[in-house]
């Protein structure tokens, strides 16, 4: 049959041996360049069978005489990374943070890691841009809590705020005067009103002047006789135009009178030094540090 | 003089290989030997070829001091530093626009170039036509010319032909590796390298450009040769359109030389001044008869000029029966019209036009750019954060650039935001300390009290003085704020 292929005058070329309305089609060879690619395309994917996993089986697969693994790779990319860091980490584990802030390398490193840790481990409650939300403090606005100097941030992340595991977490409770019989409710409403007038806020001018007193006997103690706060006991501020928990008269009355209970994870449990350093130089250098 | 007959001219039983009308795209290569050829043109592509060389494997040695800290190399393209050094001029990377400016003048001064004289790039200054000249020296010297060429080729293999071919492609590949060797010094210092190469230090990137290069200058100038320009190149499809009737080209005066011929076979029969002797063909590195015409393939070497005229001069006929002229001209000729050159025409003078104002704009721009510069990235996240006292904060990212050769203190301010206060991170006071040929980057906030903001979004400046020279940057951007 095949010595039967019609030959076309014209090109000398061979046909299929279709004809359409008398045109008929060439039966052209394909390239040599391409054929011979092809074929080695197809010895690649042989010697690709062979070398790397590549058939299924029904409780496993075949590995591959070179046994690769993209999830081995990984891993040993993952191992790898932390290799070349290490050198970096001991460093900042060792060096003290005021040092770090003041080689620029150091600083740089440790700026980078702490923002990726701060990522994982912190933007879940302090927000992605570490401006907080209701109950979570704003780490940027330089209104802290338990201190901004880079001593006072280390210790707050490696301890923690009231989780009642770690024994040397930040822990001052402030007294829940309704709950607990200290106040009356006119009393606190009068001291509410006073807490208003600290901060400019639009207050009842008489209820606030009854409250001072009360202030002065049962909240200046930790807040500070102008509501200054005072970061020894993670009292906040009250005379500023950030509030934590919210800044109207009806909120201000139930923090009075049911106390609030921030607490925050001892993540010197979860964390190592080196990270905790990082997270602290970069929790400072947002803008809010001392 | 004693007077030739065309019976002492050489002819040759030759038809051009890439002869015009005979050509297919499907066809194997045919291997082209063009023969060694004297004259005018010769000797000014000998010159050209020397000088463009020179330049090129000369240039990286070049040394041009520039201080302390900066390297002293003349031409370096530093990619590990970003920089672009060029004898005086110094160029970063966001001035990339004048590389652009310069491949723009380039192009620009090639289509005026070629809109006058044709294709004078492709003939005497195409790396791909210096390297294959250069190629074919070394061919001619140890095989021999054309002739003794074509019977080597065809002759059964011998210790001298082993011996001939082993010897050219040696030395090919010593070219090839020269020019690829040359390549790299361009882009590190050039002693440092050279030495770092020779003991095997060099780093990886070094090796395989040279490798690459060594392999394309190799492969192009011993084997592909014209190939390259019939059928890789653009610039033969591009330059047609710079072509018109007035543009100087390599022309065969056909109503000279036609009919052409050796013998006069009939007393009636007038013979035009071609011999026919092909002198013209075998000397052509292209492989095409110059006397069929404007082909794509011609690079306007004038090699068949001068063999041309070799014999015409040898006949006592006037030289130029190729020589370079207008098509214009050819036909003004052949109709015994005044002759006119017209090198002014629209094109030409738009040409001339552009590539002048482009060269002013950036030797003028280059004069007076700045040395100090700064560029402000506001923070995204958080776009403003409230302060305690009621005031708001916007974070800024500062770059600042020093271009001097010297380290500087410029001072940051704040402009057009009423009470804005400036802060920089890590300093107590607001002056930027940037070492010589710099960048550096600034952490900046800026306050400013609630009250004073008349909209979420304010206009203000950052302004960069240099306390010495007086010198003033500024850069405007937006203090953002709560809607209002």
């Amino acid at each position: 049959m095949a010595e039967d292929k019609p030959i076309d005058e014209l090109s000398g070329t061979a046909t299929t041996g279709h004809e359409w309305d008398g045109i008929r089609e060439l039966n052209t060879p394909l390239p040599r360049w391409w054929v011979w690619v092809f074929y080695a395309t197809i010895l690649w994917a042989i010697g690709y069978w062979i070398l790397m996993p590549s058939w299924p089986g029904i409780t496993g697969y075949y590995h591959g005489l070179l046994g690769y693994s993209s999830r081995a790779a990984v891993e040993k990319a993952v191992i790898d990374a932390r290799q070349a860091m290490a050198g970096m980490q001991d460093k900042i584990a060792k060096t003290p943070l005021a040092v770090i802030e003041k080689t620029p390398d150091l600083e740089e490193f440790a700026l980078g890691a702490g923002r990726s840790a701060f990522a994982v481990n912190c933007s879940p409650c302090h927000g992605a841009d570490a401006t907080g939300r209701k109950g979570f403090p704003n780490l940027v606005a330089g209104n802290w809590l338990w201190g901004g100097k880079l001593d006072d941030i280390q210790f707050t992340i490696t301890h923690g705020v009231r989780n009642g595991i770690d024994a040397d977490a930040r822990d001052v409770e402030m007294p829940r005067f309704l709950a607990d019989g200290i106040l009356t409710q006119d009393k606190i409403g009068d001291v509410a009103d006073f807490v208003l007038s600290l901060s400019g806020s639009a207050h009842d001018a008489a209820a606030a002047t009854r409250g001072k007193q009360i202030f002065a006997d049962n909240c200046a103690a930790c807040h500070g006789d102008q509501g200054q706060g005072n970061t020894q006991f993670g009292a906040p501020r009250l005379n500023g135009k950030l509030w934590l928990y919210g800044g109207d008269r009806e909120t201000i009355v139930q923090t009075i009178s049911y106390a609030r209970k921030g607490v925050m994870p001892n993540w010197g449990a979860r964390l190592d030094p080196a990270t905790i350093k990082a997270l602290a130089l970069y929790v400072h250098s947002l803008g809010g540090g001392q | 003089m004693n007077m030739m007959t065309t019976h002492d001219v050489a002819s040759f039983d030759v038809r051009a290989v890439n002869k015009r009308g005979e050509r297919s795209l499907y066809k194997k290569r045919e291997k082209i030997h063009p023969k060694r050829v004297q004259g005018f043109f010769r000797r000014l592509k000998w010159i050209v070829m020397a000088v463009t060389l020179t330049i090129y494997y000369v240039t990286p040695w070049l040394r041009w001091g520039r201080g302390p800290g900066a390297p002293d190399q003349a031409v370096l393209i530093d990619f590990p530093a970003r920089k672009f050094y060029f004898f005086f001029i110094e160029i970063w990377p966001q001035e990339v626009y004048y590389i652009t400016g310069l491949l723009i003048m380039a192009a620009v001064g090639l289509f005026l170039v070629t809109s006058i004289a044709g294709r004078v790039w492709c003939g005497y200054t195409c790396p791909q036509t210096v390297w294959t000249d250069l190629f074919l020296v070394v061919e001619r010297a140890v095989e021999g010319d054309r002739n003794a060429r074509i019977k080597l080729d065809h002759a059964p293999w011998s210790f001298d032909k082993l011996r001939k071919r082993v010897m050219k492609h040696v030395a090919w590949i010593l070219i090839a590796m020269a020019t690829g060797g040359a390549w790299v010094f361009y882009f590190a210092d050039a002693p440092t390298l050279a030495r770092n190469l020779a003991h095997l230090h060099a780093p990886g990137v070094a090796y395989s450009t040279i490798g690459i290069l060594t392999f394309t200058t190799y492969v192009f100038g011993g084997f592909m040769r014209e190939q390259v320009c019939t059928y890789m190149c653009p610039w033969p499809r591009i330059q047609g359109a710079m072509l018109d009737e007035e543009s100087l080209v390599v022309t065969y005066h056909g109503w000279r030389g036609e009919p052409r011929g050796r013998h006069q076979k009939e007393a009636t029969e007038k013979l035009g001044d071609c011999v026919d002797c092909n002198a013209c063909v075998v000397v052509c590195p292209m492989g095409i008869d110059i006397r069929d015409g404007q082909q794509l393939e011609c690079i306007t070497c004038a090699l068949c000029i001068d063999a041309c005229n070799g014999v015409m001069t040898k006949l006592g006929r006037a030289p130029d029966l190729i020589g370079y002229d207008t098509l214009g001209n050819d036909r003004r000729r052949a109709a015994g019209e005044p002759l006119k050159y017209s090198f002014l025409r629209p094109r030409t003078i738009l040409y001339t036009v552009l590539w002048c104002l482009l060269g002013v704009g950036m030797l003028y721009s280059l004069a007076t750019r700045a040395d100090t510069d700064i560029s402000v990235l506001h923070d995204r996240s958080p776009l403003f954060v409230l302060l305690s006292d009621g005031s708001l904060r916007n974070g800024f990212t500062v770059k600042a650039m020093n271009k001097q050769r010297v380290e500087r203190h410029l001072s940051l301010t704040v402009e057009g935001l009423p009470g804005a206060e400036l802060s920089i991170v890590g300093q107590t006071d607001a002056v930027l300390v940037i070492g010589p040929d710099d960048l550096r980057s600034f952490r900046v906030y800026v306050r400013a009290p609630r009250a004073d903001l008349t909209s979420d979004s304010v206009p203000f400046a950052f302004i960069l003085t240099d306390a010495g020279s007086k010198t003033t940057v500024h850069y405007q951007t937006m203090f953002r704020g709560p809607a209002q």
